[in-house]
């Protein structure tokens, strides 16, 4: 009893927190300190360790998170970067509500994602790998409709919605066809399409893009985008392409060995990680390597056209001197590419993650 | 704790239009397996006929009218009855396709979705059981009409009645056990052994083998009691020989009475032990797995 005016007067508390600024105050997304750590079974090869497994079950933790905290304002849409096995997974399923943590808190919608309410069920998707949600042997167009039913949807709006995604990602034709015989991509497109039929305010991706050609990637970046504007739903995808990202995502979250490595926005990460420039040059007469090598760290020759990576300060001051000394028939000054900056992101993760664990002890 | 907070009577079953929609969405997916399907409901009655001519030929060598107390005909009744609750009570499937969709993740949908997984596989079978005698009807009625000579008369209306009530609740039971024996996938990665076991108990205890009271004259060593008596204290007899026994007239009166209530008690018990090892099973799941 004392319990149930407890959270009475929470759910007051919050009401009156919440209404006097109704939106900006409270985040959609609200997560401190969230670890998951899995016991999973160590099994040596071969027969005889096998048999001994029978009797005698080692084990190990697997520290998939080590303590997150992130806040997410409503409309964002922020992309999860990591190595595989980073713990970006583990992350959405946690705020899906589909494990529970092992510490840490987190809130979503308002909700504790792992009590699964059914209105905070309601209001969030997960697409997560491919057969999630469709009917393998039945044409997309029945999970749909079965869709309408487990959300409770209204007839007129599901049908407004289906049509409206549909149209979008110009799969009509598609729709009426088993969806065991669709491609890859068309069946990630009617995936999406199942995820957002009831509306969600949240929308959480898992690698939505992965194996799928540059057209099909590029229709999906454009749906996402109209679709987010549109509803204003917030979106956290996890990816390995930096296409998605720089099509998509102001702000991204690199997660590396369970931890957050980094939490800001693409421009900033290209600012404060890249420490070069890379410049292409096109010579009349190609210079000596020492020459090029006075001027930075060369990385490409072919022919009479070099590549180099030029250090961020000396640009201004190498370039001219440059153009002055020889005969350049065209340059162009270019970013590191992004994919190479999270490379060496990643790789400075796994570093400090070695470095801890050495001054712990190394107990892994 | 988690589980037990998502659950709700609303969200057990669906709605009307949940309903006819699930249904029509099973209907369509039966269909899309329509060969597998057809061939699966017509052999289904092959078995009949070699238990006809294997009666025959048991009594021609017995040389005696009855055996435990059923003729020939007896049997081939008993037979096709049991074919008939068996229909209801089987579950193929089941059990499987809930320990697969632990083991591959598939289970994930129904933990983000709002939905309730058992009230989903409920209306799922009831939709597959619906489709199954659409199809089953006319072969049955057929087979039934020709063997019309093996029964003894129609029973009286209230027979008929707890014979009809006795087939829902097999078919309940039946689920529900079926149900519990599938979420043990939570827990171990391969149930394929744990259902050949329960088969294979279910096809010696249910009836479906030999009718039970057949065992009523094997006692067991000074105790007093029959084996029928041990197999009466389990579920099984209710998925098979109960429904005949009733329709048979062999379980009148009080015994019929009591014998329905028993089989109500063993209904809520299956559906609470299935209910508390999906509770378990998803909090074990989400605290180990995914």
């Amino acid at each position: 009893m004392i319990l149930v005016f407890a959270r009475w007067g929470l759910y007051c508390f919050a009401m009156t927190s919440s209404s006097s600024d109704s939106r900006s105050l409270s985040p959609v997304i609200d997560v401190h300190g969230l670890a998951k750590h899995y016991r999973v079974a160590d099994k040596q090869e071969g027969l005889a360790s096998s048999i001994r497994g029978l009797f005698h079950r080692k084990s190990r933790t697997v520290e998939a998170l080590r303590g997150v905290s992130l806040t997410v304002e409503p409309g964002e849409f922020v992309a999860i970067l990591g190595p595989n096995g980073a713990g970006k997974t583990t992350f959405l399923k946690l705020l899906a509500g589909i494990i529970t943590p092992t510490t840490g808190a987190a809130t979503v919608l308002g909700h504790v994602p792992w009590q699964r309410h059914d209105d905070f069920r309601r209001r969030f998707a997960l697409v997560m790998g491919q057969k999630n949600q469709l009917w393998w042997d039945l044409p997309a167009a029945e999970s749909f409709r079965l869709h309408q039913v487990i959300y409770r949807l209204d007839r007129q709006r599901f049908e407004q919605t289906r049509d409206e995604l549909v149209e979008l990602l110009d799969v009509g034709r598609l729709i009426h066809q088993p969806v065991r015989e669709l491609s890859l991509g068309e069946r990630m497109k009617l995936e999406l399409i199942a995820a957002l039929l009831h509306e969600p305010e949240v929308l959480l991706l898992d690698e939505p893009t992965i194996g799928l050609d540059v057209v099909a990637q590029h229709s999906i970046h454009g749906f996402l985008r109209k679709v987010q504007t549109e509803r204003g739903t917030t979106v956290l995808l996890t990816t390995h392409y930096m296409k998605d990202v720089a099509a998509l995502c102001r702000r991204v979250v690199v997660i590396t060995h369970g931890r957050i490595l980094y939490d800001g926005t693409l421009t900033e990460i290209i600012d404060r990680f890249t420490t070069h420039k890379i410049v292409t040059l096109d010579f009349e007469q190609p210079p000596s390597e020492t020459t090029i090598a006075g001027w930075g760290y060369p990385c490409e020759r072919d022919g009479p056209q070099v590549r180099l990576r030029i250090d961020r300060e000396r640009i201004a001051e190498t370039l001219p001197r440059i153009l002055a000394g020889e005969s350049v028939l065209d340059v162009t000054v270019e970013d590191v590419p992004l994919e190479d900056v999270i490379a060496d992101l990643f790789r400075a993760g796994r570093d400090e993650y070695a470095l801890a664990e050495t001054a712990s002890g190394g107990q892994a | 704790m988690s589980g037990m907070a998502t659950f709700s009577w609303q969200q057990l079953l669906p709605s009307w239009h949940g309903w006819t929609t699930m249904l029509s969405i099973n209907v369509a997916d039966r269909l899309a397996h329509r060969g597998d399907f057809f061939v699966g409901t017509l052999f289904r009655f092959l078995p009949i006929v070699t238990q006809i001519f294997l009666w025959t030929a048991v009594f021609s060598a017995a040389g005696s009218e009855l055996i435990a107390g059923y003729s020939r005909n007896d049997f081939v009744a008993y037979y096709l009855l049991t074919m008939m609750a068996r229909s209801f009570s089987s579950m193929p499937g089941l059990a499987g396709g809930i320990a697969r969709s632990v083991r591959d993740g598939s289970v994930k949908k129904y933990l983000v979705q709002p939905i309730d997984y058992v009230g989903f596989l409920m209306a799922a079978r009831v939709a597959h059981k619906l489709v199954y005698f659409a199809i089953a009807a006319a072969p049955f009625g057929l087979m039934f009409f020709l063997c019309r000579g093996f029964f003894p008369p129609l029973p009286e209306v209230p027979t008929i009645a707890a014979f009809l009530a006795t087939l829902v609740m097999s078919f309940l039971l039946g689920f529900f056990l079926e149900a519990t024996l599938g979420m043990l996938g939570f827990w171990v990665l391969e149930v394929s052994s744990l259902i050949f076991v329960y088969m294979l108990a279910q096809y010696l205890l249910s009836g479906h083998m030999f009718p039970l009271d057949m065992l009523d004259s094997i006692t067991l060593s000074s105790s007093g009691y029959s084996l029928g008596d041990l197999v009466q204290l389990l579920p099984f007899q209710y998925t098979a020989y109960f429904p005949c026994a009733v329709w048979l007239g062999k379980i009148q009166g009080q015994e019929l009475v009591s014998g329905l209530l028993v089989e109500a008690v063993w209904v809520v018990v299956a559906a609470v032990a299935c209910r508390i090892a999906f509770l378990r099973g998803t909090r074990r799941y989400s605290a180990f797995g995914g």
